[in-house]
């Protein structure tokens, strides 16, 4: 079996399961947001139990809209709260609260092998961890509240192997950036991405957290993770809960196994509408105008690239530079955590004089709803997934998608560049 | 059950960001979330749409986001069906659970336009197009992949939370018998 159905089977009491399989799956972790509650919430009265199943397996985190950006997102906040106080349930109130899929593992409440279901879809983040995490809907989050199991189908999984040594300023966002572009918004539809190589194992547990998170973007319902030292090490700091660690059998049945030789990857961009739209960024500007693909705005953080190693790489490129002055260069810590980290080492300091903003952790600008909207004709590289026509704004505004190194290049040059371009 | 209506047609990748738009996320009311439905990639939708029109797409209809306000937002639109060559799977998923039907069928999806009369049977998988002049002929009849049994039931509920409610209902009246029997045994 592979990662993915080993974990599902000891879920669902089974011995085994195979691909196509529907089956009834026990859940470890069941996560919704500011957005998503307030319709579990709705849905889960329907349903008619008082309780919901175990209060210290469900997680509410404020995070999309808040802090509340009008009446409306306030009165859903509102609701959302009301509830997890009055259940019990996990919750994290502005000021201790960070973007979820950046919070939950950093507060230990991710295990490797769980099983762990969030009204988002980027739940499957949590795949860098070695846990079968999945995005669905605020209905499916009601019924497994109450009665804390799911319906699943057992996805097929595709095997990903990175071969080589990654050169400098290349990240996991381009790894999963890169492969997306291979295999397009659906390469992965109702699949799991298992994900192996040597460019893995070099990669930090950010990276890794990076890649898992947008395997969505490829269509897949799960991104994974073996298990090794360095998210061992991850969670000894952070959790000392008892866990079991997964391996893939030597024999497990693939759909496909797909290779790449990474060695000579370059930083990738991915142009709107879509996340397959990639190029490496020395191509970027080949065929436009003279100037380049010249940029409004500039957002670094989100659940893809809101952590402490994100924030460091923003922070060497910025270092002595100032960011463009036709740039808004908008810098958001994943937690208050990362935050707070960030400023002990110097980074809020270097990015204020770099002429960027800072902001208190939230999903904001990356969904178009709030602290970054765009206007009409303008153009945004971001370090967020998606690149959807109107993601960020108005239905005639762009967005690019990048790592940080690139991002920070880009907010200092006024287009969008490789940090490369600006020497040591 | 049998739905009848219009076709909207649309290409690859229509996502949830284009059904309905993140700056209209500060509510989950669905007739507020219809009015804007199809908003940033047809603006004309919304004054078109009649009761019972049905949506026709290529791939990967619904990526994206896990907003379970896009397929409220479509059938509070008024739209009874969505057909397309795949969805993606949380969208999908979404669909069943909240009882609005969505059918595969890559056959049928070639063969039909923007306004274009079509006819479903939910049971079957059936699909028939009424526009051609042989809406008769065994040419304008296709079939979807009919849904598992499991699946069925959940619509037929309808939807996951009246699954769930007839579930927990019935276990905790076995739950009940369970008891009873214990006691007279003591």
């Amino acid at each position: 079996m592979t990662l993915v159905e080993k974990i599902l089977a000891a879920h669902a009491g089974r011995d085994s399961v195979s691909p196509g399989e529907l089956i009834n799956v026990k859940v470890d972790l069941i996560l919704a947001n500011d957005i998503t509650a307030p319709i579990a919430i709705r849905e889960f009265q329907r349903i008619g139990v008082e309780k919901v199943f175990d209060p210290r397996k469900i997680v509410m985190v404020p995070d999309h809209f808040v802090p509340n950006k009008d009446i409306a997102s306030a009165e859903q906040a509102k609701m959302m709260r009301e509830f997890a106080l009055e259940q019990g349930l996990i919750y994290f109130e502005v000021g201790q609260m960070g973007i979820e899929h950046v919070l939950l593992p950093e507060q230990g409440l991710v295990l490797p092998g769980e099983v762990i279901i969030g009204a988002d879809s980027h739940t499957c983040t949590y795949g860098a961890l070695s846990a079968f995490a999945t995005g669905m809907g605020s209905t499916d989050i009601a019924s497994a509240m109450a009665c804390g199991e799911i319906w699943m189908k057992v996805p097929p999984t595709i095997k990903f192997i990175y071969h080589g040594k990654l050169k400098r300023w290349v990240s996991g966002k381009d790894l999963i950036l890169y492969t997306i572009g291979d295999i397009g918004v659906d390469g992965a539809l109702y699949s799991a991405m298992e994900f192996h190589g040597e460019a893995i194992e070099q990669l930090s547990v950010d990276g890794r957290f990076t890649m898992a998170n947008m395997a969505i973007e490829a269509g897949a319902k799960a991104g994974i993770f073996r298990l090794d030292g360095k998210s061992r090490t991850y969670l000894q700091s952070r959790t000392n809960r008892r866990y079991t660690a997964y391996e893939p059998d030597v024999d497990a049945s693939y759909a496909k196994v797909i290779e790449y030789d990474v060695s000579d990857l370059e930083p990738q961009v991915a142009f709107p509408p879509l996340p397959s739209n990639t190029k490496p960024v020395s191509q970027v500007n080949v065929n436009t105008a003279e100037k380049g693909v010249e940029i409004d705005q500039v957002v670094i953080g989100s659940c893809t690239n809101g952590r402490l190693s994100d924030l460091r790489v923003a922070a060497e490129v910025l270092r002595n530079r100032r960011v463009h002055p036709r740039v808004r260069c908008i810098i958001i810590p994943g937690t208050q955590q990362v935050y707070l980290q960030a400023l002990r080492d110097g980074l809020i300091e270097r990015f204020i004089e770099a002429g960027a903003i800072v902001s208190t952790p939230t999903c904001g600008p990356c969904l178009g709803g709030h602290m970054g909207v765009l206007a009409a004709g303008e153009r945004c590289l971001s370090t967020t997934n998606r690149n959807f026509v109107g993601r960020m704004g108005s239905p005639q505004s762009e967005v690019y998608l990048a790592n940080p190194a690139v991002a920070a290049a880009s907010a200092i040059i006024g287009r969008i560049a490789s940090p490369e371009e600006l020497g040591d | 059950m049998k739905l009848k209506g219009r076709v909207h047609k649309y290409g690859a990748d229509v996502n949830t960001d284009v059904i309905i738009p993140a700056r209209y996320l500060n509510t989950s009311d669905i007739g507020e979330l219809a009015k804007h439905c199809m908003e940033d990639i047809d603006t004309e939708f919304t004054s078109r749409v009649q009761p019972g029109d049905i949506i026709v797409a290529t791939t990967n209809f619904g990526c994206g986001s896990s907003r379970e306000h896009a397929p409220l937002a479509i059938k509070a639109a008024g739209i009874s069906c969505v057909i397309a060559k795949s969805f993606a799977r949380i969208f999908y998923r979404n669909a069943v659970n909240i009882a609005l039907p969505v059918l595969e069928c890559e056959a049928a999806v070639d063969a039909t336009e923007e306004g274009d009369i079509l006819e479903v049977e939910l049971e079957s998988g059936e699909i028939r197009n009424y526009t051609s002049v042989n809406a008769m002929s065994e040419s304008r009849i296709f079939y979807a992949l009919p849904y598992p049994e499991f699946m069925l039931e959940l619509m037929a509920a309808p939807g996951l939370i009246e699954y769930t409610r007839k579930r927990l209902a019935a276990s905790a009246s076995a739950a009940k018998d369970v008891g009873i029997a214990k006691k007279e045994t003591e």
